[in-house]
């Protein structure tokens, strides 16, 4: 095992060290731009560990089109222009044929002027707001209505909740994301005071106010529901409040969004049991896929307890239907696999396949779990078929007419179907 | 005589096989558990709750606890309970004998969810209003009263009879005064109306809330005389209700605060020690913080049977570690930059970093899990819309008299007057034979130790992570320079002012910017005094 990462890392340094020797024409180069120091390490190195498996897999099977792959990983340190930079260091320096990377929408947000002037090729693969759509980007994570939307049917048609509270943290994502469903809400029929919004910021640790307020609005005889977009550490202290105030999953259940194994792996899940999560992807779903991926990382890491979530899957699918394309196409260059990336199909982890379609999305089941005392997640509700991406969300007045196709003949991110016009910004 | 025994004696048998089938019904029931799944379980829920059988309770509740579970080799249904030894404890629900220990890979839980778990507790609702204990019972017509049907109204109607204590009568008695707005005539409504203006239950509120909008839904000119009285008592009745709970918000909103409050003080009284009575700006007083959560952490892991008591062996263990860490720091560098208040501010920033890279390294840069106490958790509730939280109250309690020791310290001990004479006049403390090389060291171990008592209360709020001194350093700060430098009942009203300050404007304007507000006020008052809230005057003043 020590043997297997030592090698890792020493290919890491190999390739820093000797990017511009020759004999980096005989392999495809794989730029893999994920945080590996500051507050998103956390969650971004085990996605780099998720790449850097992928890679040693297909090496084994030997690597694509005859070449071997080689992983170039670069920190850009939670620190949003350096996203920026990297990608620049990446695409120039390094000539990657392709990039696995970003968490947070800021960083995404920064990598894409540079990706597109570049004409580089980003997979994204974290749930995220939505709004865009980048010939450069492929977004294997989940669209707004690949997660919130369904998780809000659900509240809606098997809780039978009337009250909603919207939590989040403040920034872009979960703003974003209340705009819409608070959108899809009022489109439901629900009334301005049955809808209540609230936002800390990042790391909030006092929650007693705002889980009062909660235990207020809930009291006034509808049935209530919390979706909370509240991200990362802040969520401890904000399930613990819940329980001490002695509101339960059954009294006002919460439907979290960035809440998954990885991170209820740090929790003490006691005040968590029975509420919600909303994904695409459960470690706890038994298909046969799964099981050998569980397996397989279990190995790679060398830890018997470390746990898989939504987003490795998301860097699993991505890196398949990538090494598909590159297959298809026959060459790594970037205009060839983004078309030959579309339609292309792979089995995902939970028993179905997963499609990528015209506008960079993908076709994901979603799925509702309730949190269990070991920090799994177990399915409650599932959609019965997989959802189509929508890049730009239907419920908001300026996005409702717009969609991304790049296909011929609209070829655009941005396309306003009623004026069949294509605007050219893509994000 | 010999016909009225046969008779008799036919009823016994019957009654007697009756129990007996019930009895395997209620078996057969069980056994169907392990094959259903979350979306047929349901009526066989139903079915179990409507047997007459003395282990359905038990049943039901294992089933909400989530602790029944079936052998994945036979499909028994049994109930677990965890063993110290990490295995599981089964009983078998069919025969109630004890099983062989087993671990939890052998089985399979029943799986419920939220939505059947309340089912079932409205099942239970009913069963436990004949429980021996009152609190059970209490509880049964709080959940009833919280969602009523019709079945439920019936069977309080019927147990009201019976009922012998005061509060379950009183509970049981709303609850058929709230159903009466939906079944009652006008007069009993205004009747139910006037019994229940006193009443804080949410639900009555909800009730009379809903008829009032119900009434004005007419115009006056159509309503009766009746209604019209109805309609006076309900806006009457709601009105004095309104105002009863917006004195308990402001008694809650004034706990939020001042708990917010004796978090901030026990962040900020140690370095009110090192900073303001020393004159040291320590940057690393939020990785002494970190440092105590940590020892928790250690002494949880060390001692797993012991989670209750845990705390009261991480208080004393996080103010040795953290003391002893800050006693080292300041023998090892702070001395050296006596009176290089920027030096001393690089240096001290300089540890924290290797503290939270110490703690990267040896316990991973992930949060670890702190549990809470069982005596932590949970609420008192004071009345139906008022409740503390315990862990707030005795943290309150404990920030209390943590300062209030620490002032005894700082005023009755000899000690304490060595360091109040150093930090006054250091030379005149030496010509009288005051050792402030020792005082220094004991001083600085004494803020770094309390900081790490606060880091044993934080792993109780927050998480435990190498980031966390990080987000109190600035509060700290904050609080010990609002206050007054070297003044220790300045820090307390400042942390408490602060607390209540930033909670009173949470709900008007939402977190984010109450925090602003909170950040923007403060610039000002420095700006307006610069020596804070209670300037130290005199010749302590230099």
């Amino acid at each position: 095992m020590k043997l297997k990462k030592l090698i890792a890392a020493s290919s890491i340094i190999a390739t820093s060290m000797v990017a511009q020797m020759a004999y980096a024409a005989e392999t495809i180069k794989v730029g893999v731009l994920h945080s590996l120091s500051g507050t998103m390490a956390i969650s971004e190195t085990t996605l780099k560990d998720t790449v850097l498996m992928m890679i040693e897999e297909q090496n084994k099977k030997g690597g694509l089109l005859g070449k071997k792959l080689e992983p170039v990983v670069v920190d850009p340190a939670s620190n949003w222009p350096l996203f920026a930079e990297k990608t620049r260091e990446l695409l120039s320096k390094e000539k990657v044929d392709v990039i696995f990377g970003c968490w947070t929408s800021v960083s995404r947000k920064s990598v894409l002027p540079v990706i597109e002037e570049l004409n580089g090729l980003l997979f994204y693969p974290v749930q995220y707001e939505g709004e865009e759509s980048s010939k450069n980007v492929f977004y294997t994570g989940a669209a707004p209505n690949q997660q919130a939307i369904p998780a809000v049917d659900y509240l809606m048609n098997d809780i039978g909740a009337e009250r909603w509270v919207l939590l989040g943290t403040d920034y872009v994502y979960p703003r974003t994301t209340n705009k819409i469903l608070e959108a899809y809400l009022k489109a439901k029929g629900v009334q301005d005071k049955d809808i209540m919004i609230n936002y800390t910021p990042f790391g909030h640790s006092d929650w007693q106010s705002i889980v009062a307020e909660v235990k207020k609005f809930g009291s006034a005889g509808k049935k209530t529901a919390v979706v909370s977009t509240v991200n990362g550490d802040a969520n401890v202290p904000f399930y613990k409040e819940l329980g001490n105030q002695g509101i339960s999953a059954e009294d006002i259940p919460v439907v979290a969004f960035s809440v998954g194994e990885e991170e209820l792996s740090g929790f003490d899940t006691s005040p968590l049991v029975g509420h919600l999560a909303a994904w695409n992807y459960f470690q706890s779903v038994e298909s046969e896929e799964n099981e050998k991926f569980i397996a397989q990382w279990k190995k790679f890491i060398g830890d018997d307890k470390r746990v898989t979530n939504d987003p490795m899957e998301a860097t699993y699918i991505g890196f398949k239907m990538w090494a598909k394309a590159v297959e298809k196409a026959g060459t790594t260059e970037v205009d060839a696999v983004e078309q030959a990336m579309i339609g292309i199909t792979v089995p995902n982890l939970t028993g179905g396949t997963a499609v990528m379609n015209a506008n960079h999305h993908l076709s994901k089941p979603v799925l509702i779990g309730e949190i269990q005392e070991n920090g799994q997640l177990e399915v409650v509700w599932e959609t019965p078929d997989t959802v189509i991406g929508d890049a730009w969300s239907d419920f908001l007045p300026s996005s409702k007419n717009l969609i991304a196709d790049w296909t011929k003949p609209v070829n655009c991110g941005n396309f306003d179907i009623t004026s069949a016009k294509c605007s050219g910004q893509n994000f | 005589m010999l016909r009225t025994f046969c008779l008799i004696f036919t009823m016994l048998i019957s009654a007697l096989s009756a129990t007996a089938s019930a009895a395997e019904d209620f078996d057969a029931l069980i056994n169907q558990l392990p094959h259903k799944n979350l979306r047929n379980i349901t009526p066989l829920l139903e079915k179990i709750a409507a047997q007459d059988d003395e282990r359905v309770r038990f049943v039901l509740t294992e089933i909400v606890n989530g602790d029944l579970y079936y052998l994945k080799s036979n499909k028994q249904v049994v109930s677990i309970r965890k063993t110290p030894d990490g295995d599981y404890q089964l009983t078998a629900i069919i025969g109630e004998q004890a099983l062989e220990n087993q671990s939890k890979s052998a089985m399979k839980k029943i799986r419920t969810s939220n939505r059947i778990r309340s089912d079932i507790r409205g099942l239970l609702a009913q069963l436990d209003l004949t429980h021996k204990k009152e609190a059970v019972r209490l509880a049964a017509v709080k959940q009833i009263l919280d969602d009523p049907n019709s079945e439920s109204i019936a069977l309080i109607k019927k147990h009201l009879k019976t009922e012998k204590s005061e509060d379950v009568v009183q509970l049981m008695e709303t609850a058929m005064a709230v159903n009466q707005f939906k079944t009652g005539s006008v007069q009993e409504k205004t009747s139910a109306t006037k019994a229940l203006k006193n009443s804080l239950e949410p639900s009555v509120r909800n009730a009379m809330v809903q008829e009032l909008n119900r009434l004005s839904e007419y115009k006056n000119s159509e309503l009766s005389e009746d209604d019209k009285a109805l309609k006076a008592a309900l806006t009457k009745a709601i009105d004095s209700i309104k105002q009863k709970r917006s004195i308990y918000e402001f008694i809650e909103n004034l706990f939020f605060g001042l708990s917010l409050g004796s978090v901030l003080l026990l962040a900020a009284i140690g370095l009110a020690i090192t900073f303001g009575v020393m004159g040291v700006i320590n940057m690393a007083h939020g990785e002494m913080i970190m440092l105590g959560a940590y020892t928790t952490y250690v002494v949880q892991q060390l001692f797993p049977q012991w989670i209750d008591y845990s705390l009261f062996i991480a208080i004393p263990a996080a103010f040795i570690v953290s003391g002893s860490v800050g006693i080292l720091i300041e023998r090892g560098v702070i001395r050296f930059l006596k009176g290089r208040p920027l030096e001393t501010l690089l240096a001290t920033f300089g540890i924290s970093l290797i503290l939270q890279q110490l703690v990267r390294t040896i316990f991973s840069p992930l949060n670890r899990t702190v549990a809470a106490p069982e005596w932590m958790s949970g609420s008192w509730q004071i009345n139906p819309i008022f409740s503390i939280t315990y862990n707030r109250l005795y943290i309150v309690i404990f920030a209390l008299a943590v300062f209030f020791a620490l002032l005894a310290f700082m005023k009755r001990s000899s000690l304490g007057l060595h360091v109040r004479a150093v930090a006054q006049n250091r030379e005149m403390a030496r010509a009288l034979s005051v050792r402030s090389d020792r005082v220094d060291a004991i001083t600085f171990g004494l803020g770094s130790g309390i900081a790490g008592i606060a880091g044993v209360v934080l792993s109780q709020l927050t998480n435990v992570g190498p980031n966390l001194g990080q987000s109190y350093i600035i509060d700290s700060f904050l609080v010990v320079v609002f206050g007054g430098v070297g003044n220790l009942w300045g820090t307390l009203v400042a942390a408490m002012s602060l607390g209540s300050f930033n909670k009173f404007l949470e709900p008007l304007t939402g977190s984010v910017l109450a925090n602003i507000i909170v950040l923007v006020g403060l610039v000002l008052f420095i700006q307006k005094r610069p020596k804070g809230l209670f300037p130290q005057k005199g010749r302590a003043a230099e």
